[in-house]
């Protein structure tokens, strides 16, 4: 059993220190941020190596950090561009039963992160609500269609923070 | 409304108005939709059951739109789902009517401002007959809201809607 802090030194020497960081000092559980780069490999490190054995994916999340430059448009709507989308990914192991959560961060205008459906196949249909809420693309992802919302959603990914719901769908009103 | 107000010598005859006949066979045999979308369908099931018993107002559930005539929409309505129902809505049969249960199919409930997926209030897209308040309702509010219904149709009119 580690804690994340002796994972993190493992992850920093094996992956470099720019690669990854730890913050633990806010509320919540302290978490590992993995650049996107590198993050398909640590992920592979973290489910084979022996002493780590990940061998559960409890939950995988999306974040919009809504951290870039606010906007109004015509209507007074907010717009967000720049800044970053996240993917928290919250993993568990049944044999040494510690825990670890990872973070990815993506630029919300090119947000694509690697699949890990191959490793943890939990991740299937989490990763297509990720995709489906906050339109964050997972690359190599066997089947990267919408989950919840009607597949012929156009109207864009509704928990962004700049979300604008439509006036109608297939001729149906949509607000109140 | 005196259905059995004229009765002839010979037991086997029975007068009636063809409207008031078709109106009593009509509402004394209301088969269900077997369909249900949220909470208010574990309600509705509830209302099936033995402790209410729908079947005593002739309530039965039918696999099948085509054998119902009456479809209870018992729960949010997402716009994904808006579209399915009004599909099953019209394969049903005339005549068939429309009983709108809780707050959600009623007018959106507890999604009205911030729920993007749900269609606020079913009477946007179908005929609502009778609408059912509640989140969830008792049983006993889709029972007195099956009454009304009851009460709709005894005084329908061969020319005229009710």
């Amino acid at each position: 059993m580690k804690t994340p802090e002796e994972i993190f030194e493992i992850l920093k020497s094996k992956f470099g220190e720019e690669g990854v960081t730890f913050t633990g000092d806010q509320a919540g559980d302290p978490y590992v941020t993995v650049l996107p780069e590198i993050f398909r490999k640590v992920a592979v490190y973290l489910f084979k190596n022996e002493d780590m054995n990940f061998d559960s994916l409890m939950l995988l999340s999306g974040v919009d950090d809504a951290n870039g430059e606010k906007t109004k448009d015509a209507n007074e709507n907010e717009i967000i561009t720049g800044g970053t989308l996240s993917v928290y990914y919250n993993l568990f192991s049944l044999t040494h039963r510690h825990k670890l959560t990872v973070r990815v961060s993506v630029p919300r205008e090119t947000p694509e992160v690697e699949s890990i459906t191959d490793i943890w196949r939990t991740a299937d249909w989490h990763e297509r609500e990720a995709y489906d809420m906050f339109g964050i693309i997972f690359k190599n992802h066997p089947d990267l269609r919408r989950i919840l919302m009607p597949y012929d959603w156009d109207a864009g990914y509704p928990l962004r923070k700049d979300y604008q719901n439509p006036e109608f769908y297939h001729g149906m009103k949509v607000p109140y | 409304m005196g259905l059995l107000d004229k009765e002839f010598a010979d037991s086997n005859i029975v007068i009636a108005k063809t409207e008031d006949l078709l109106n009593w066979a009509r509402l004394s045999s209301l088969w269900q939709l077997g369909f249900g979308l949220a909470c208010c369908a574990i309600e509705m099931m509830a209302t099936s059951a033995s402790n209410y018993d729908f079947d005593r107002f002739g309530v039965i559930p039918r696999p099948s739109p085509r054998q119902s005539d009456i479809i209870i929409i018992s729960g949010t309505v997402t716009l994904k789902m808006a579209l399915r129902i009004k599909k099953l809505y019209e394969q049903m049969p005339d005549p068939k009517y429309i009983i709108s249960m809780g707050s959600c199919a009623n007018c959106g409930g507890p999604y009205w401002e911030h729920g993007y997926h749900v269609l606020k209030g079913v009477d946007r897209i179908i005929p609502v007959d009778v609408y059912v308040p509640g989140c969830p309702p008792r049983p006993e509010a889709l029972l007195e809201g099956l009454l009304k219904l009851q009460d709709k149709i005894r005084n329908e009119s061969l020319t005229k809607k009710a």
